[in-house]
């Protein structure tokens, strides 16, 4: 019976719904995953890279996260195809506004933009909507740093902390109990490797690309982590992660020691 | 014969235009306000053909206030003037129109500033600027006078200076002016400074 309202993408269903578009949503969930994270001096986002074969070319640049202007960045969830559409468009739109007021354009009214072209897909006849989910990182003179997530529908939202993809509750309620606002940039660095580090099977810095977007000197630094500099990091947070299981443990053993203690 | 005047002192930016409305060598009024208050902070004085400017003017200023209600944040001055220029310089290979502007703003943070706009679409960030045969005889007043941290007293009397040579010098007779100041509490206007007798 649904299926009669899932062919068109246009067409609600007598519930009120559009399945197309939260197929679209849902696909993307099985994505990899990606973590955003606001500091208090920057901007912080990670996602996880799909393994591939050996005998592919190593790209020359991050396939994962795209920087749009000197001031905006986005980590992609999703099909890359219908990404670049999106990231052209938004790179294009930045541009355009930085010809027609000589000033890098409010974070917002880019993802406003990337978004309503979303939407128009979801809307117009004969197509599909982008299968993609973004996150987007930014400053600007008016809100500082900024972090947005938007998907297939045009929906988008502001965030603090946030995670897309594979397994982003687990990594959802990890940054709902460990984020706070003063954190720095490197305290949430450490915190996205550790979201990662829950919502992944195997985590290296081989299927991992860690970016932060920060203000130095009154100019935007975009850094894309270094190989080696995300292994060391890694190796840290998981070295604190084992550390902190082992004391839970312990305690768990303790209290389980005591309660059976006590009745004798 | 149109007469802009603008200046930037310590915290404010003054714009003043004459109040003649005048084709030909016939005067229709003298309350025409030719300095148009775009937002809370920014004033635009034009000085050209009186159609031109009054339509170029009304344009940029319902657009901006177009692109406030849209994105909930207001232009500032630097991207006004960028704004401005842009369409000046789409019109000139068009129909252009034949309008000079002096747009005075302030901005939180960056202060207040002046751009000096032609019909050409040449756009400057200046200390002063003037529009018109007037500038031929003020100038030279604004040259000397105009100092880096002017207070809004000495603003206007320089203002004033000028005004008062212009009814002195100036074959055109320019009885009445505009003068409107914007500062961190937004545009007021200013009453018509008192001139000595010429």
């Amino acid at each position: 019976m649904a299926r009669r309202y899932d062919r068109n993408v246009t067409t609600f269903s007598p519930e009120g719904r559009l399945h197309q578009v939260e197929y679209a949503v849902e696909a993307i969930n099985n994505a990899g995953t990606a973590v955003g994270i606001l500091a208090v001096d920057g901007v912080v986002m990670a996602g996880e890279k799909q393994k591939v074969t050996k005998l592919l070319e190593a790209p020359k640049s991050s396939e994962k996260i795209y920087k749009l202007d000197s001031h905006v960045a986005t980590v992609v969830a999703g099909l890359t195809s219908d990404a670049n559409i999106l990231i052209n468009e938004a790179r294009l739109a930045a541009q355009r506004y930085l010809y027609q007021y000589g000033e890098p354009i409010p974070v917002e009214q880019l993802v406003e933009r990337v978004c309503n072209h979303k939407q128009l897909y979801t809307q117009y006849g004969g197509q599909r909507p982008f299968g993609v989910k973004f996150l987007f990182a930014g400053h600007d003179k008016h809100f500082g740093y900024q972090l947005y997530l938007s998907d297939p529908s045009g929906n988008y939202s502001g965030w603090k902390a946030t995670c897309m993809g594979q397994n982003s509750n687990a990594g959802q309620s990890l940054l709902k109990n460990e984020y706070e606002e003063t954190m720095t940039t490197d305290a949430c660095v450490k915190l996205a490797l550790k979201v990662l580090h829950k919502t992944m099977e195997s985590l290296t810095a081989d299927n991992l690309d860690l970016f932060s977007l920060k203000l130095v000197d009154g100019k935007m630094v975009h850094t894309v982590y270094a190989h080696d500099t995300v292994a060391d990091l890694l190796a840290v947070v998981k070295e604190e992660q084992e550390a902190a299981d082992r004391a839970a443990e312990a305690k768990a053993a303790q209290t389980l020691q005591s309660t059976t203690t006590t009745p004798a | 014969m149109e007469t802009t005047i603008g200046l930037v002192g310590k915290g404010f930016a003054i714009v003043a235009a004459d109040r003649s409305a005048a084709r030909s060598i016939v005067v229709f009024k003298q309350d025409e306000d030719k300095v148009l208050v775009l937002d809370k902070f920014k004033l635009l004085g034009s000085a050209g053909v009186a159609a031109d400017s009054v339509a170029f003017t009304e344009y940029v200023q319902k657009n901006m206030a177009l692109y406030e209600i849209n994105s909930g944040l207001a232009l500032s001055t630097r991207a006004a003037s960028n704004f401005i220029r842009g369409e000046l310089a789409t019109a000139l290979r068009r129909g252009p129109y034949q309008t000079n502007l002096l747009l005075g703003g302030y901005d939180a943070g960056d202060g207040a500033s002046l751009y000096y706009i032609d019909y050409l679409a040449s756009c400057n960030k200046v200390n002063f600027g003037c529009h018109g045969y007037a500038s031929n005889f003020v100038l030279s007043i604004l040259d000397r006078e105009w100092k880096d941290g002017l207070t809004e007293e000495e603003g206007i009397e320089i203002i004033r200076k000028c005004i008062a040579e212009l009814q002195v010098r100036f074959l055109v007779s320019l009885p009445k002016f505009t003068i409107k100041i914007v500062d961190h509490n937004g545009t007021r206007d200013l009453p018509q400074p008192v001139l000595a007798a010429a």
